[in-house]
This record gives structure tokens, C-alpha cells and sequence, in this order.
């Protein structure tokens, strides 16, 4: 069943934010590590606040698969951040919502009263992904280990394959449901498919989306993010994803990498492959008003929301509707609206169901259509599409973006909201002051 | 220190383990204070009487040969030797007994005292451990040495060595003889001939101590190693014996004194040299060598190498007494621990200079800002920290927290929570002035201001503070991470106590300071400027660039004059050589112009006198029958001379022995010659003003005799060797 007000009690304020610039990944290991982004980005957040560092209550990351050496990852970036010994940090999974599950657990701890001051949001660096030996070659190795007189070793080397040197590509696994046998491009296949999207209009969106967040750019609408510094010299000051010369007829000419030959799913209409962090300040009114902090915006409410895996990109359709429904709102009362980009078609099709009423009415129990999002009031600066998809710190990018958003265009109310890997959903609704 | 309670809070090792603490039976001496535990092992506590550090002078040796003879007498399971400082182990011998001696026979005497003092240890006929933290070096390092195990805590504060050959000599204490049978000649040489210190892991990988164990298990390990002794690998064992065979000796030695050539010439350091014959000659028969080792540690250190070296180790002292921290109270046994006030410098100015001080701020634990306005600048900051780290450190993470230490700052965050502000943006008047005014406000209110600008007048700068007397000098020399000196400028208005903060915060990041009189060119670029002058006058008149090297380097210098020029840069020379000259009466060279203006800039363009490939210096031979003029190097050095006794005569800093600190520190200046106001007095002035009346002669007024010079009559205070 749906929740009802997800933060009963205190209200929630954003009071800043910070990103890094999201670098696409050039099949290489980038050159930040997970952690390096979020501290890279958290120093510059943290350096401008009133108050030092180790009166932050707790800090809460979303991170999907962090390095080998980056267990609780929450925890080893507070420590470099100067938060000091006595913080505690945790680390939060939920897929590609990561980053939001960890500002609504933040707000939930600030709504209950647990916590005043709280340093969260998500961070990924897919570049990273580790590679991994497969299953034969372990069982291998552990046989190796046994083996000591040189005839023991001898026939363990004579049962090596070349099988058992197929590496396993963690990035891959990570992004394959393996409840249902599909990857993530495959359940946006089937949107494709379901709603009779074609890939004319998928490559349209993709080239919108390029273009608005080259507007963005140029604009200086993107004032989140902070300039980091690798140790080789170079500096990195904004997005990299962004194709500027990007065109449908472009787009039209790429092979579909998931549904080879007969899909419709490119790599030019799917999120980018990319690193990046982001975090938020959330503050109780009591830190607010100790700190004298300005506050950016209100978290207002979350929902979460489970549906079929294999259409896994629907989530915001069914997330949002929540939303909208136990608040009794309307997608008018909404003035913008960041639905992460997974896949163009996945943005496209969560449009089409709220159009839907067979949809709304069978699965998402509304008695009629939810109705239309404006085009020109979503994802209005770009998405993953243009500037990537950190799967763990998408979710923060687009709460602290839309907040920009909202500021920016002097407006009240918008939600942002994720579909994630494994057929689930995640909204939040944000207020400005 | 008298009762077991308060010494084992003062023992940083001595937290729980409550193994010595009950001992059945202590006696306490002076400096030594014995105690034997329930399980029969003897603990020998050293704890110098009213010293922060533990050195051994000859009373402390006499005290601990008076307790040897005891535990001699009833021999315990064992014996463990530990320090009750906090900062380390034993710093080494006394240097304030090193001399001066009324010949090398009575050094020769005391050497040997000592020698017995530790051969009547190595000869306990039980085992015996020395238990190390903080640093054990030259005489304590001899003493562990003596010792038949040693185990040492792991930490970055942890250093072991002998570095003697630093002071001119080697080490005398029957470390010579010792330390080539323990880990191999090779190691050992290696570490005595260039006196570096290595860490405790560094010394366990080459056999020096039996285990780096970290805080929580010295103890035991020292206790394990007296109940069941560690042995040597014998492989190992016959692999150390064999490099000290008589047939191999010859060839390493040969090998070693090349290498040595390379470094220092043996006309101007004979310690190396020494040490190498004393260890071929005589490494098959210890007894003997070790009256060798004696003999010959008192011939070097009667020496003048020896006692100008050890004249410069007091300078050095001297000039780390400028900065004894200006807090209140500050504790003596913390003032090397950390930072006692500063946490957070802002180093303004991205360039070379500005952005090397920022990495060598965070490298020594602070918290840092470097503020730039090109995300370039900042790029290439933290690019040249991290390979200063890396060399550093070794530790990943250790790398990792240092740079997490040092942040660029590209709209100067750092400013308000900064304790120490040092801008170092390129040398404009307004610029720096206009930053000034802009800073002051957001600045905290005892926070220190200063400026590493090498050419403008405090004052000038100081005018737009609405606080002038909080503006100093940090003069800081390229490259910050190998040149120890920083000039602490005091402008006329400048606060007493303002230019003891800023010497108190040198010391912190391990620096000399050293307070000079804010006038151009300071003390160190002014004395070096004529001397670079003259050499590129030298050139121009058509004498090569490597025979005037040649000639400075064959004085002592660390490198020639014309090399000098090309590395630090001829554009920044220029400009420095205008402004002082200007200032200074100073005539500029035309062809360093002429150089500038065909954009040979030196090292860094490729081209300057010399030509560079790989950034070494094409150093083309004079043919064979080019005869060089005589004067080259009286040239060059009285010059530098002339312009040192006129810093003094116009009180640039504070007496003799300072100046030669900060020359010596400062340019590299032949250390052991002593410094050149040491040299004027060695040499006497007679001659050298004889010298100079030729010079003019011949080259003209600037080889006037300033009045400044030292004459033969009064002659300069000698080293006064004073510390703490």
C-alpha cells in the first residue's frame, strides 16, 4: 500500500550542496576514485559552512559498488572530510536511487528529532568497477593453493582453460537483473516496445537533452558544481559527457548495444557511463536557526514504490503518482520535474503511462490518466543522457539540481525521481521557502 | 624523576603493561636508573638530569659504567636499555665536548673511554636489548649497537643513523667497527659515509635492529628477545661476513671511494675517506680497529673540516633557538609534537613558489588553502605536492591524508579561518597592496600576515594595513623542500611579537629562521647577487662558464655561480639583479640582458650558458691550451665577501655568527669553511684585503673594500657554542 507523509514531525531543510563534475568513463579507470569525488566536492561544501565539520550529526552515502578498498565508504569520506572520529557515517544501496535513499534517511533521522545536522548524498565511480576473476578460475586457484609436490601442481596446470581467463566485468553484472535475465537496456527495450516508442522520438530526446544542458553550461545554470583537481595537473570544471554537435541524424546512424540488430536502445539514447559525487547539507529548524544557515529548499516528502523488474524504468510513474496522490496534488501543481535519465525511452515511457488511463487504472490504482508532464518544465538543464549517470549519486545530483532549479525560476514545487535496477521506484517532493 | 609512578607516565611506552613498574629491587643514579623485575630481567632507564633530550656527555658514560659494573656483578636474565623521553631514544654524544681539544691525543682518550664504556656492555654475558622510540642516533645508535639485539617502535618519528660524517668525523664509539659485521658493508657504509637516518622498518629490512614492532608489542618484543634471543639467517650471516673478507675489501673500497668523489672532494672532507681506509685496513681484526676507529675520529675532529662543521651543527641550533615557540608556556618536550597554535595556513599565489610553501605546509600536518585564480595554477600545485609526497611518505595512505591536508582555493575560503597567511603573488606593489586591503577585514584577528616578496619593502606594503606591525617577511628559497632557511624580514614597524610568531611557525614547519632587517635583497640574495655578477662578468670577458664553476665549486660551493643562474632562472635573475642594483648601486651585467632578450632563460628554456639536454647541463671542456686568469675565484668569493662584511656593518642581521648561519643555510656556502665571516677570521684579513687591493687595481671600484671588513685586531665572536 502507499505510505502516507513520509516525514511526520520536524521539517527538513537543504541548506547547501555541492557536486563534481560527472566525467565520463574512457574505459579506463578515471582519475578519481569514488571517495576522491566525494571529498573533492565535500571539502568545498564543508569549507563554506559557519560551522566546523565535526558538528554534523552523522553523514549518510548512496553508493552501489564502491572500491575494494572503499568498505562503508560513508564512513572513510567523513573521516577525510575532518568530520572527526566522533561522527558516525553510513552507507546506504538502493541500485541507481542510492544517493536519494540517503538524503530521505537523513530526513527521516532529522524528522524524528534523532538528528539536527547531516552531511549526505551519493557518490559513484564506474570507471572503477572492479574486474573479477570468474567462478571456474577461483575454484582453480583454491585447488593451486593445495597443490604442493611438483605432480599435484603439474596436473593442476594441465587443467587450466582458457575458459577460465574470461574475466568477469563487474560493471556489467552490477547492471543486469538477474532475477528476471535481463539487463538494465533490455527492460527499456520492452518500455520501448509497450508503449510503442519509436527511436526516432528516443534519439529526439537524447538530443534534447544535450542541448539543454549545453544551454545550462553556457548559461552558468550549473553552479553546483565544484572545479577538482586530479595529482597530474589537470583540473576538471564542468560536465564532459555533453556532445554539443549532436543531432538525430547523428544518433540515427549508432547500432543498439542491448537488443543487438533488432533493438532500438543506443548508447547515445542510455545514460552515460560515469563518475561523480554530490552532497547535500540537511538541517533541522533548530540548526538552522544556530548556524544562521540560508536555506535552499524544504524535503517535503518521499515515496518509494516496487513494480515488475523487467519494466524496472516505470519506477517514477508509480513513485511520483504516490506523491501526487497522498498529497492530493495534480502534475500541474508541479512547477519542475527531474526524472533521472536512465534511458530515453524510460523518461519517454513514464510520460506515456501517466497519459495512460488503462495504465493508471491497473497499475497504479487511479481511477483515471494522472495526466501530462510538461515537456518544457522536465529535466529542463539535461540529464543522464547528457551528462551521465553515476548510478550512487544521481539521486542527490537531481534533488540538489532541482532545488537550483527552483530557485532559479523563482518557483515553489517540484519532484525528482528515479527509476532503479530491480524494478522499483524513488520520488521526492521538494519546496522552496 | 624519583619514583617508578611518574617516570612510567613519562615513558610513552609505559601505559599498561605493568611488567617493570613492580620491580623488587631499583637503585637510582643521576641520569640511569636501574630496576629488576620479577622475572630477573633488568631494566636500565637513561634519563638525562636537566635535559629534554637524552645525549651522552661523559658523566652521563662514567654513571652508566659504574651501573654496568653492578649488574656485572649479578648478572640478570637479561638486560633492556630504554629512554624515559618522550622524544626519542638518545640524540647521539654530547657535540658541546667535541672540542676544542689541546691535541688529538687527549680527544683520543676520551674517545677511547668511551669505547670501553660500550665494550663493557657488548661483553655482558647476558643478553642485552635496547628498547628504541623517537630518534638513536651516532653515539646512541653506537650504544644500541653495543647492545647484543635491538627492537624499535615503528613510527614515523622513530629515526635511526650516524650521521658523524656530517659533523666531520665518524662514528668513534665502536660503530665503525661494529655496524659492517652486523648488517654487511655495504649497508653499513652506505648509511655511515652519507650519515642519512632511516626509519625503523628500513633498518629492520637491513639487519641493523632485530624487529620494527609497533607501540603495543615493543615491550614484549623486547622481553621475548632477552628469554629466547633472535638468531640470523645463516645465509645471511655468511653473506655480511663475506663482504667484509679481506680479498673483497679492497674492491668495495675502491668502489666507495669513487662514489664519495662524486659527493665530496677529500681536500674538503676527509671523514669520508677515513672511514673507508679504517674499515679496509683493519675490519678483520675488531680489537684493533677500534683503536684505529679512536685514532682516527681524533684526528678528523681536531681538524678544521670537523670543527667547522660542528661550528655550523651550533649555528644551525642557533638558528632554531630563533624560533623557541612565543606562546606562553610552551612545553620544551612538545615543541617538536605539533602545531601548538597554527592549524590552518592560506598560501596565496599558485606559482612555483607560493604553491611549493603550501605543499611543504601540508607535508608537516597543516591544514592548507592555496588560492589561485587559474584552475591551471592549482592543478600544477597539487601535481608537484603529490610527487613531494610520494617521495616522501612512501605510505599510500599517508599520501592520500596529505593531500586530503592541502585544498585549492580558488575564491579564498581559506582567508577567515587561516592562522598564518602568506601571500606570495608575483612582485607588484598595488596588487599586493590591494590584496592586503581586502584580506585585513576577513582575516581572524591574531592571525599572522605575511608576504615571501623578495624585493619590496615591508613598509611599503604594510602602509595599507590598518594594523601595519602585523605584516612580516617569510622569505622562503627555491626549491622550499630542500632549502632550510626562511629570512624572517622585519619591516621598521613590524611587531616584536609578530617576528617571533612567524620564527615560532618556521620551526613548526621544520625551517630555519632566521631575522633579517627588511633592506634590499635581504641577507641572502644580497650577498649572492655580486657574486653571480662577477661570475657572469667573468663569462662575458670570455672565460667559460665550467672554469668558473669549477673554480667555485673547488672553493667549496655546492654549485658553480654560472649553473646557479641558469637553474634558478636569468629572467628572475635579471629582475632581482635590476631591483637590487638599483637599490644597491649594483651595475647589471649587458650580457645577462643580452641572454634574457634572446630567451635563453636557462635550465628551464633549454639554453642558457649552458646548453641543456634531459636538464642536464652540456658542460663542453676548455680546449687544452686555454689558460684561465688566476683571479677567477678570489673574484668571485671576495666579492661575496665584500658585500657579507657590509650586511654586517649595516646590521642586516644580527651579529657574525647569524650571518654565517644564514649563508651557509641560505646559498650552500663551503659548510666547512665555517661560514664566510668564519673564513674572513680563519684566513685573517690581511691577506684577503691585500687580495682585494689587487683586484681593484686590475677590475675597478667595485672591489673597493667595504668598511664593513672585519680588521685583524677585534675580531669577530667566535662560535660561542651555546644551545637550548
Amino acid at each position: 500500500m502507499t505510505q502516507q507523509q513520509a516525514f511526520a514531525g520536524r521539517p527538513v531543510y537543504v541548506v547547501d550542496g555541492a557536486r563534481t563534475p560527472f566525467l565520463k568513463a574512457k574505459g579506463k579507470p578515471g582519475p578519481f576514485t569514488a571517495a576522491n569525488l566525494a571529498v573533492a566536492a565535500g571539502r568545498r561544501l564543508l569549507d563554506r559552512q559557519p560551522f566546523s565539520p565535526d558538528l554534523f550529526d552523522e553523514v549518510i552515502m548512496g553508493c552501489v559498488m564502491p572500491g575494494p578498498e572503499e568498505a562503508n565508504i560513508a564512513r572513510t569520506i567523513a573521516l577525510r572530510l575532518n568530520c572527526k572520529e566522533r561522527v558516525p557515517a553510513w552507507t546506504v544501496q538502493r541500485n541507481c536511487a542510492s544517493g536519494m535513499q540517503a538524503l530521505d534517511c537523513a530526513a527521516h533521522n532529522i524528522a524524528s528529532g534523532r538528528s539536527d545536522l547531516i552531511l549526505a548524498g551519493g557518490v559513484e565511480a564506474m570507471s572503477h568497477a572492479p574486474v573479477l576473476l570468474n567462478e571456474k578460475m577461483v575454484r582453480w586457484l583454491a585447488d593451486w593453493m593445495r597443490a604442493r609436490s611438483f605432480g599435484a601442481r603439474m596436473k593442476a596446470l594441465s587443467q587450466l582453460r582458457g575458459g577460465h581467463f574470461k574475466p568477469v566485468i563487474g560493471l556489467l553484472c552490477g547492471l543486469t537483473d538477474h532475477t528476471v535475465g535481463l539487463n538494465m537496456g533490455q527492460t527499456a527495450e520492452n518500455l520501448a516496445y509497450r508503449f510503442k516508442i519509436s527511436r526516432e522520438r528516443m534519439d529526439a530526446f537524447a538530443v534534447q537533452s544535450h542541448q539543454r544542458l549545453a544551454r545550462a553550461q553556457d548559461e552558468n545554470f550549473l553552479n553546483e558544481i565544484e572545479v577538482i583537481y586530479d595529482t597530474r595537473g589537470h583540473f576538471y570544471d564542468a560536465d564532459d559527457g555533453l556532445r554539443r554537435d549532436s543531432d538525430v541524424a547523428k544518433l540515427a546512424k549508432l547500432k543498439p548495444v542491448f537488443d543487438r540488430h533488432y533493438g532500438m536502445v543506443t548508447a547515445a539514447n542510455s545514460a552515460q557511463v560515469t563518475d561523480g559525487a554530490a552532497l547535500l547539507v540537511l538541517a533541522s529548524e533548530a540548526a538552522v536557526e544556530k548556524h544562521k544557515l540560508p536555506v535552499m529548499g524544504r524535503i517535503v516528502d518521499a515515496a518509494w514504490a516496487g513494480l515488475n523488474p523487467a519494466e524496472m524504468g516505470l519506477g517514477p510513474a508509480h513513485a511520483m503518482a504516490q506523491i501526487l496522490q497522498h498529497r492530493k496534488m495534480k502534475p500541474s501543481d508541479i512547477d519542475y520535474w527531474e526524472i533521472n535519465e536512465a534511458f530515453a525511452t524510460q523518461v519517454l515511457a513514464c510520460r506515456e503511462a501517466w497519459m495512460d488511463s488503462a495504465y493508471c487504472k491497473k497499475e497504479l490504482g487511479w481511477r483515471k490518466a494522472v495526466g501530462e508532464i510538461d515537456n518544457e518544465r522536465l529535466n529542463v538543464d539535461g540529464g543522464g543522457v547528457s551528462l551521465g549517470h553515476p548510478v550512487g549519486a544521481s539521486g542527490a545530483r537531481i534533488v540538489l539540481h532541482l532545488l537550483s532549479v527552483l530557485e532559479r525560476t523563482k518557483s515553489k514545487q517540484g519532484i525528482a525521481s528515479l527509476c532503479i535496477g530491480g524494478g522499483q521506484g524513488g520520488a521526492m517532493l521538494l519546496e522552496r521557502p | 624523576m624519583s619514583t617508578n609512578s611518574s617516570a612510567g607516565q613519562k615513558n610513552r611506552t609505559n601505559n599498561q603493561d605493568p611488567a617493570p613498574a613492580e620491580a623488587s629491587i631499583q637503585t637510582q643514579g643521576k641520569h640511569w636508573r636501574y630496576e629488576l623485575d620479577d622475572e630477573g630481567i633488568a631494566w636500565l632507564h637513561f634519563d638525562k638530569a636537566n635535559s629534554a633530550t637524552n645525549v651522552l656527555s661523559a658523566a652521563v658514560l662514567e654513571e652508566l659504567d659504574a651501573q654496568l659494573a653492578l649488574i656485572e656483578n649479578k648478572l640478570p636474565r637479561g638486560l633492556i636499555i630504554l629512554s624515559d623521553k618522550q622524544n626519542g631514544f638518545i640524540a647521539g654524544a654530547d657535540i658541546k665536548e667535541f672540542g676544542p681539544f689541546a691535541d688529538s691525543s687527549e680527544a683520543t682518550g676520551l674517545i677511547r673511554g668511551g669505547q670501553l664504556v660500550f665494550e663493557h656492555l657488548a661483553q655482558l654475558q647476558c643478553p642485552t636489548v635496547s628498547m628504541i622510540h623517537g630518534f638513536c642516533l651516532g653515539g646512541g645508535m653506537e650504544l644500541a649497537l653495543a647492545c647484543s639485539h635491538r627492537v624499535a617502535l615503528d613510527d614515523p618519528r622513530t629515526r635511526l643513523g650516524l650521521p658523524e660524517v656530517k659533523l666531520g668525523i665518524h662514528p668513534g664509539f665502536g660503530g665503525s667497527t661494529r655496524l659492517p659485521h652486523l648488517v654487511g658493508a655495504p649497508a653499513a657504509m652506505d648509511l655511515m659515509l652519507s650519515g642519512r637516518t632511516i626509519s625503523a622498518r628500513a633498518a629492520q629490512r637491513i639487519g641493523m635492529i632485530d624487529a620494527a614492532v609497533p607501540e603495543r608489542q615493543l615491550k614484549r618484543a623486547a622481553i621475548m628477545m632477552v628469554k629466547k634471543p633472535p638468531t640470523v639467517a645463516p645465509g645471511k650471516r655468511r653473506w655480511r661476513a663475506l663482504t667484509n673478507n679481506f680479498l673483497v675489501r679492497p674492491v668495495l673500497a675502491a668502489m666507495m671511494r669513487r662514489q664519495v668523489s662524486k659527493r665530496a672532494p677529500a681536500s674538503h672532507y676527509p671523514a669520508p675517506y677515513a672511514l673507508i681506509d679504517l674499515w679496509a685496513t683493519h675490519a678483520g681484526n675488531p680489537p684493533k680497529m677500534l683503536a684505529e676507529e679512536a685514532a682516527s675520529v681524533a684526528r678528523l675532529v681536531t681538524g678544521a673540516t670537523a670543527q667547522n662543521l660542528i661550528r655550523v651543527f651550533f649555528l644551525q641550533e642557533q638558528l632554531k633557538s630563533q624560533g623557541k615557540s612565543a606562546s606562553k608556556k610552551s612545553n620544551r618536550n612538545r615543541s617538536k609534537t605539533m602545531p601548538l597554535e597554527t592549524q590552518h595556513v592560506h598560501v596565496i599565489g599558485g606559482g612555483v613558489m607560493g604553491g611549493d610553501i603550501a605543499a611543504w605546509c601540508a607535508l608537516q600536518g597543516f591544514q592548507v588553502t592555496v588560492q589561485d585564480q587559474r584552475h591551471e595554477a592549482l592543478a600544477q600545485v597539487l601535481k608537484r605536492a603529490s610527487v613531494l609526497f610520494k617521495k616522501r611518505f612512501k605510505k599510500t595512505y599517508l599520501v592520500q591524508a596529505a593531500m586530503d591536508r592541502l585544498q585549492p582555493d580558488r575564491d579564498g575560503l581559506g582567508v577567515e579561518r587561516a592562522d598564518v597567511i602568506i601571500e606570495a603573488i608575483f612582485e607588484n606593489i598595488e596588487a599586493k597592496q590591494s590584496l592586503y586591503r581586502e584580506l585585513e577585514p576577513r582575516m581572524k584577528k591574531d592571525a599572522l600576515l605575511a608576504t615571501n616578496t623578495s624585493s619590496i619593502p615591508i613598509e611599503t606594503l604594510s602602509e595599507v594595513l590598518k594594523r601595519p606591525e602585523r605584516l612580516v617577511g617569510l622569505h622562503f628559497f627555491n626549491p622550499v623542500a630542500k632549502m632550510q632557511l626562511v629570512e624572517i624580514v622585519r619591516g621598521s614597524g613590524t611587531d616584536d611579537k609578530v617576528v617571533k610568531q612567524a620564527a615560532a611557525f618556521t620551526r613548526q614547519i621544520d625551517r630555519l629562521p632566521l631575522t633579517v632587517k627588511s633592506s634590499p635583497g635581504f641577507l641572502v640574495n644580497r650577498v649572492l647577487m655580486p657574486y653571480l655578477m662577477e661570475a657572469v662578468l667573468l663569462e662575458a670577458e670570455g672565460v667559460p662558464g665550467v672554469v668558473i664553476d669549477k673554480a667555485a665549486t673547488g672553493f667549496g660551493m655546492p654549485m658553480g655561480p654560472i649553473e646557479l643562474a641558469d637553474t634558478v632562472g636569468l629572467d628572475i635573475c635579471l629582475s632581482v639583479a635590476e631591483i637590487l642594483g638599483e637599490q644597491l648601486g649594483l651595475a647589471v651585467p649587458e650580457r645577462l640582458r643580452q641572454l634574457v632578450n634572446e630567451g635563453r632563460l636557462g635550465r628551464k628554456s633549454g639554453q642558457g650558458f649552458y646548453h641543456y639536454k634531459d636538464g642536464k647541463a652540456l658542460k663542453e671542456k676548455p680546449g687544452r691550451d686555454y689558460k684561465a686568469p688566476d683571479d677567477v675565484e678570489d673574484r668571485l668569493i671576495l666579492r661575496l665577501l665584500n658585500e657579507a662584511a657590509a650586511c654586517l656593518r649595516e646590521g642586516i642581521v644580527e651579529g657574525a655568527d647569524l650571518l654565517d648561519a644564514g649563508i651557509i643555510f641560505g646559498t650552500g656556502f663551503a659548510p666547512f669553511r665555517g661560514g664566510p665571516m668564519h673564513y674572513v677570521e680563519e684566513s685573517g684579513s690581511a691577506p684577503l684585503l691585500g687580495r682585494m687591493g689587487v683586484l681593484k687595481q686590475r677590475h675597478g671600484e667595485r672591489f673597493e673594500v667595504d668598511v664593513g671588513w672585519p680588521v685583524e685586531a677585534e675580531k669577530v665572536p667566535g662560535t660561542g657554542a651555546t644551545t637550548n
